[in-house]
């Protein structure tokens, strides 16, 4: 494997970890709030095919992104009323969520576009551009020159090849998730929120008896969550892919949970597990990289599983312990 | 923080002419048909240390939360200093300068002492100051009131002491001036509990108002100035402790004469039932529980064994009852039984004549949403007796059902109400019975009263004491010193794993018991 094919796969990574990253935070923050939340999926799909649907109608990828996160939200505020306000069953409440998801998109999309069940494809400024560094050679570059780009890139040196192949070029929401990492870090420790959203996720008690609102700060949660699924759902339809189509989310919103499990809940460490498990579906994309790479016949289905057994794994206990927030899952009940 | 230093000159004790810490006029409080609180009214002066005891569901812990922002009363109202002050939640009772201790503490496990005192306290959006002054006035707090704890230690690698230092740490870092106490010594061991002592009585002589909350009359007795009773939701009695007596203030509790007591005969032992030789458990994590157990209990006496818990009592129960595996040897009526094979479980073991009233009675002595009928065979379903043919004989336990409970005293005698609607008490003599009942050679009894109303205990006491009399041996566990030094006639004490010495109750006192516990020997009379 050559050094371009090596950048092509991690810049795939980049781009196939960022809705994974996006979904993993968000489940960090409703989890360490204490709600799980396997209804991530049915956020991002929902964001995906509003974002979609509304990009193409205005032509603005801006108003789809918008539209998308409203959604999300939306959705986000639905299991919110479920498992906190009415203290009903987390794990429910979130399949069900994914169930509507899965079949209202499709619904909404046929009657409004009549193309399937998916939307019309994306074009121009109904879909996130590359955004291009300085001194990175990119689109812009290549019809000054009036020549090709991937003739100019073959010539750059690796520095440059690396640089504008792949940390240049990408969607701005790319950049957004990347920065989400070290904000959510902060947020989680270095902020009064962050301080009393961990202690809520571990002893909804402690907090209620300092005088502070479980409630109020478990719906903070939901709606970081409403954001971070929607803008992973928006980049799915208008930044890796040019408009929406079925099920598109494709069970990423588990891959996001395996990861945040990976991760054991921390920030730095759910970016490691979202490039770890972004790559293995780049490899699954590039069968001949994977034919160079193992001398024997590796089944793409196999790459496909690999975090769910890596999630397995780590569950079991061989990579140290994997301990969630300990209210997790559980309605908080005032005690007399 | 700077006057937190200055009272430190003031004369202790309360002032004459001040109004009461805390007035509450005509408080009243419904749950549905239950009368929580009825027209409760108490005065509590500043400076002092006032005890509220009342039996489980008096009514204590509700007028507590009341007080603490919890809930709101139906009616009356609240006085703090003299003025009528309104705790809608508990932010509320914290700017009024109550703090509560809860028995279950609200601490966050895997977060630090210092995050644990500042959470909900934090001076601002960002923690970077927050902690910094944070540590210097709390290091300051701890060492006024002399409460050591490593701001930077975890709470779950602290100890349940520790941690309810960390609780009051948190009270007086938001300046409680009234500081509540729910059942704080339920989780400490003697030595523990004169500390905390000590420290309320520090914090009253700085001028602090502390309401102590218990359902043990020693306590009351030891450190508090003033002391009410609750019964049934209602205020009976507010006395000052140096005129009262524990007698008295057990009847104003239970509303009959309390023999506190126990009454019994000397011992008749007869021939050995019991003989354990050498007895070892390693748990999962390779911990060695117990090193080396013997001893022997004879027919017609009880052998106590005393020790703070966690000292390998637990796992004794459990290899005699059958559910722990153990290397060693154990001996019924001069049978050896089996430790490792298939007949190491509770079902072999009862039918060798051991039944097993286990310590953890919701966990492991009853299942909770099962009526008490069907709780009354847990453990004997195999019995031919209670079956007819292939199918349960339930019409036959159901009638047998409720002569046990009229025979122990269960109320309500209703064999079909789940386990869970009865008080501790009750629940207790329903395991009570279904073990006694079986007239086992050998009852194995942990914490027999633990979580029990004063009136039920001294019932249960008496029914251990029968069977003792009946000719049968009993092994007792208990971290109750008071309840292994009244029905012991031999006492064994425990310490990591072993015994540490035997005593009679007659021949040694708490002093010598508690330095045993503690694993200092004395040398002659240890073994």
């Amino acid at each position: 494997m050559d050094f371009s094919t090596l950048i092509q796969v991690l810049d795939s990574t980049l781009r196939l970890a960022t809705p994974l990253l996006l979904a993993c935070l968000a489940g960090l923050f409703s989890e360490r709030s204490g709600i799980f939340d396997i209804g991530l999926e049915a956020k991002m799909l929902i964001s995906a095919f509003f974002s979609a649907a509304v990009a193409y109608t205005s032509g603005s990828v801006w108003l789809g992104l918008l539209a998308g996160v409203a959604a999300s939200m939306v959705f986000a505020f639905i299991h919110g009323l479920a498992s906190i306000t009415f203290r009903g069953n987390q794990l429910i409440s979130g399949v069900a969520l994914n169930f509507l998801a899965s079949g209202m998109t499709v619904l909404i999309a046929q009657s409004w576009f009549q193309q399937g069940g998916r939307t019309p494809s994306l074009i121009g400024g109904a879909r996130f551009e590359g955004v291009e560094l300085p001194f990175a050679i990119g689109p812009s570059d290549a019809a000054a020159a009036g020549r090709p780009l991937n003739e100019m890139l073959s010539e750059a040196g690796p520095l440059q090849l690396f640089y504008s192949e792949l940390i240049s070029g990408h969607s701005i929401l790319v950049y957004i998730a990347l920065a989400a990492v070290p904000a959510t870090w902060w947020i989680l420790f270095r902020t009064r929120f962050g301080l009393r959203l961990r202690a809520v996720g571990e002893n909804p008690a402690a907090v209620d008896t300092a005088g502070i609102s479980v409630v109020g700060l478990r719906y903070a949660a939901i709606g970081i969550v409403g954001i971070l699924c929607g803008l992973a759902g928006a980049y799915l339809a208008t930044g890796l892919q040019a408009g929406f189509v079925k099920d598109m989310t494709a069970g990423r919103g588990y891959i996001a949970l395996a990861a945040l499990i990976f991760a054991k809940w921390r920030p730095w460490h759910a970016l490691g597990a979202c490039l770890l498990f972004g790559l293995l579906q780049a490899l699954a994309l590039r069968t001949d990289v994977v034919e160079t790479l193992f001398p024997f016949k590796m089944p793409v289905q196999l790459l496909d599983s690999l975090p769910y057994i890596l999630t397995v794994v780590i569950l079991a206990g061989f990579v140290g312990k994997a301990i969630p927030p300990r209210a997790g899952g559980q309605p908080y009940v005032k005690e007399r | 923080m700077k006057d937190l230093a200055d009272t430190s000159g003031q004369p202790p004790g309360a002032a004459p002419n001040a109004p009461p810490a805390i007035e509450l006029r005509g408080i009243s409080k419904a749950f549905g048909p239950v009368q929580a609180n009825k027209d409760i009214s108490l005065s509590v002066a500043k400076g002092a240390i006032h005890g509220i005891i009342g039996e489980n569901g008096a009514g204590k812990s509700t007028l507590m939360s009341i007080l603490y922002g919890f809930y709101k009363a139906d009616r009356g109202e609240i006085l703090i200093n003299g003025q009528v002050t309104q705790i809608p939640d508990s932010q509320a009772a914290i700017a009024a300068g109550i703090g509560m201790v809860f028995q279950h503490f609200k601490l966050v496990e895997n977060f630090t002492v210092l995050e644990n005192v500042v959470l909900g306290a934090e001076e601002g959006a960002l923690l970077r100051t927050t902690m910094s002054n944070a540590r210097k006035h709390l290091t300051e707090i701890a060492e006024e009131y002399e409460m050591n704890v490593d701001p930077d230690a975890v709470i779950e690698e602290i100890g349940v002491g520790q941690q309810q230092r960390v609780e009051i740490l948190k009270s007086l870092y938001r300046n409680a001036e009234i500081l509540i106490l729910d059942e704080p010594t339920g989780v400490l061991t003697p030595a523990e509990a004169d500390h905390l002592f000590r420290i309320l009585r520090g914090l009253r002589d700085e001028g602090k108002t502390i309401i102590l909350i218990t359902h043990k009359l020693r306590e009351i007795m030891d450190v508090t100035d003033t002391v009410s009773v609750m019964r049934r939701g209602e205020m009976t009695a507010t006395v000052k402790t140096a005129e009262t007596s524990p007698e008295e203030l057990a009847e104003l509790m239970v509303g009959r004469k309390v023999l506190l007591r126990v009454n019994k005969r000397p011992a008749q032992p007869g021939p050995t039932v019991l003989k354990v030789e050498n007895l070892r458990v390693v748990d999962e994590d390779k911990v060695e529980r117990l090193k080396g157990v013997s001893l022997e209990v004879r027919a017609g006496e009880i052998l106590g064994i005393a020790g703070v818990a966690g000292n390998g009592q637990s796992e004794l129960l459990n290899v005699l009852g059958g559910i722990t595996r153990a290397t060693g040897s154990v001996q019924i009526n001069g049978q050896e039984i089996d430790l490792t094979g298939k007949h190491s479980d509770g079902r072999s073991r009862r039918k060798r004549g051991i039944s097993h009233v286990p310590e953890d009675r919701q966990r492991a002595g009853l299942i909770m949403d099962f009526a008490a009928w069907e709780n009354m065979v847990f453990g004997y379903q195999w019995d031919p007796a209670l079956n007819t043919g292939w199918l349960m004989d339930n019409a036959g336990i159901k009638a047998e059902t409720e002569g046990k409970m009229e025979r122990f005293d269960v109320r309500p005698p209703n064999p079909q109400l789940a386990a869970k609607s009865f008080s501790g008490g009750n629940q207790q003599k329903i395991v009570l019975a279904r073990e006694i009942e079986r007239n086992p050679d050998l009852l194995l009894v942990g914490q027999p009263t633990r979580g029990v109303d004063i009136g039920a205990i001294e019932f249960i006491h008496q029914q251990i004491i029968d069977l003792r009399d009946a000719g049968k041996a009993i092994l007792l566990v208990s971290v109750e010193l008071d309840e292994i030094m009244g029905l012991s006639d031999r006492i064994a004490v425990m310490f990591d794993g072993q015994i540490m010495g035997e005593r009679l109750p007659d021949e040694t006192n708490e002093g010598e018991l508690g330095l045993l516990m503690a694993g200092v020997t004395s040398g002659e009379g240890a073994r």
